[in-house]
């Protein structure tokens, strides 16, 4: 582990204590905000789940259903019937926030859920075959539009909870152990200095002591003398 | 006011015109590749690509994924699924997870079936 250096001294102490709680507080904050993400991310991806394989059986009978038109019908015929069309598809999109990640809510700015009011081609030249494929993709589409929201919305939980996952770890497994190692040899440091100095006043003590015995000691001999 | 973009060979998609998505046809990777780069820049929301197209997109796919839009998904196109929607799915939870967790869930379903 890359050690920096510290000033084993008071100041430094508290400092990195303080650091340590404020780790500590933002540990546990990631962590329940990891949590929370999962909880919301694991109901997301059923529901992405369940939706793809439901647009996947749409899709498929309709596909199916196009291969018939295509097979009674021209491919001229049957593109112009297409080319004539409606206006364009437009979406608004809402933002929704799932703990501060915003993912995308779409909505159709057409009504195109249930039933369609009418084609958008003559029917005199076209195949009722068409009508049905143009039908099953109708119902498809608010299916698909649903899946897309879910599915963008998974993917972006993901990547969040990729990155709290990747936080949470490194103030687990780096931030706070590196901090209690500071703190744990700046006290050790400072206990030593502290015993070395009781160590050093015991002799200095023991000095002046013996000195006095030594000078009273004299004192006695001249008296005696 | 946002749009929705369609990518994939004339068969698969055509039907969509019908609906008014923006239908481009595009029958290599590399054409889809080009759609898809000018899709995005015309800020469209949702891209609909087939799967066979998509896989071959894969790197692109995964760029832009981290963006909240637009949202790509890839559908099944006229010669059925590959999977490859669903495998995307089990990405993102080995993503987020850090496992596999719906594997088990289809080895038992396969377990299940068997019976």
């Amino acid at each position: 582990m890359a050690q920096r250096q510290v000033n084993p001294n008071r100041m430094e102490l508290l400092r990195l204590k303080k650091q340590l709680v404020t780790a500590r507080r933002g540990h546990k904050l990631l962590k329940d905000k990891r949590d929370e993400l999962m909880r919301q991310f694991l109901e997301l991806i059923r529901a992405n789940r369940a939706l793809r394989l439901k647009v996947e059986d749409l899709l498929a009978s309709a596909n199916q259903d196009m291969v018939m038109a295509r097979a009674v019908m021209d491919t001229s015929t049957l593109e112009t019937a297409l080319m004539a069309g409606r206006e364009s598809l437009a979406l608004s999109i809402d933002t929704r926030n799932v703990m501060s990640v915003k993912v995308p809510v779409f909505a159709s700015l057409f009504e195109v859920t249930g039933e369609i009011e009418g084609l958008p081609y003559g029917l005199a030249s076209t195949a009722g075959e068409l009508d049905q494929a143009i039908v099953a993709l109708h119902e498809a589409f608010p299916v698909m539009l649903e899946l897309a929201e879910v599915e963008k919305s998974a993917q972006l939980l993901a990547d969040e909870i990729e990155k709290t996952r990747r936080r949470v770890n490194s103030l687990e497994y780096i931030l706070i152990p590196e901090l209690k190692e500071q703190i744990h040899s700046i006290a050790m440091k400072m206990e030593e200095n502290e015993r070395g100095n009781l160590t050093r006043l015991m002799k200095v003590k023991d000095m002046i002591v013996k000195q006095a015995i030594e000078k009273a000691r004299l004192a006695d001999l001249k008296g005696a003398v | 006011m946002y749009q929705v973009g369609v990518i994939g060979d004339r068969d698969s998609i055509i039907g969509f015109r019908a609906l008014g998505m923006s239908v481009l046809e595009a029958t290599t990777g590399a054409e889809a590749e080009k759609l898809l780069t000018r899709l995005v820049e015309e800020q469209y929301a949702v891209i609909f690509i087939t799967e066979e197209l998509a896989e071959q997109n894969e790197a692109l796919l995964r760029d832009l994924r981290s963006y909240k839009l637009p949202a790509i998904i890839p559908i099944p196109s006229v010669l059925g699924s590959t999977g490859l929607g669903l495998r995307q799915v089990r990405e993102s939870v080995k993503k987020a997870v850090g496992m596999d967790i719906f594997a088990q869930d289809e080895v038992n379903q396969a377990d299940q079936d068997k019976e």
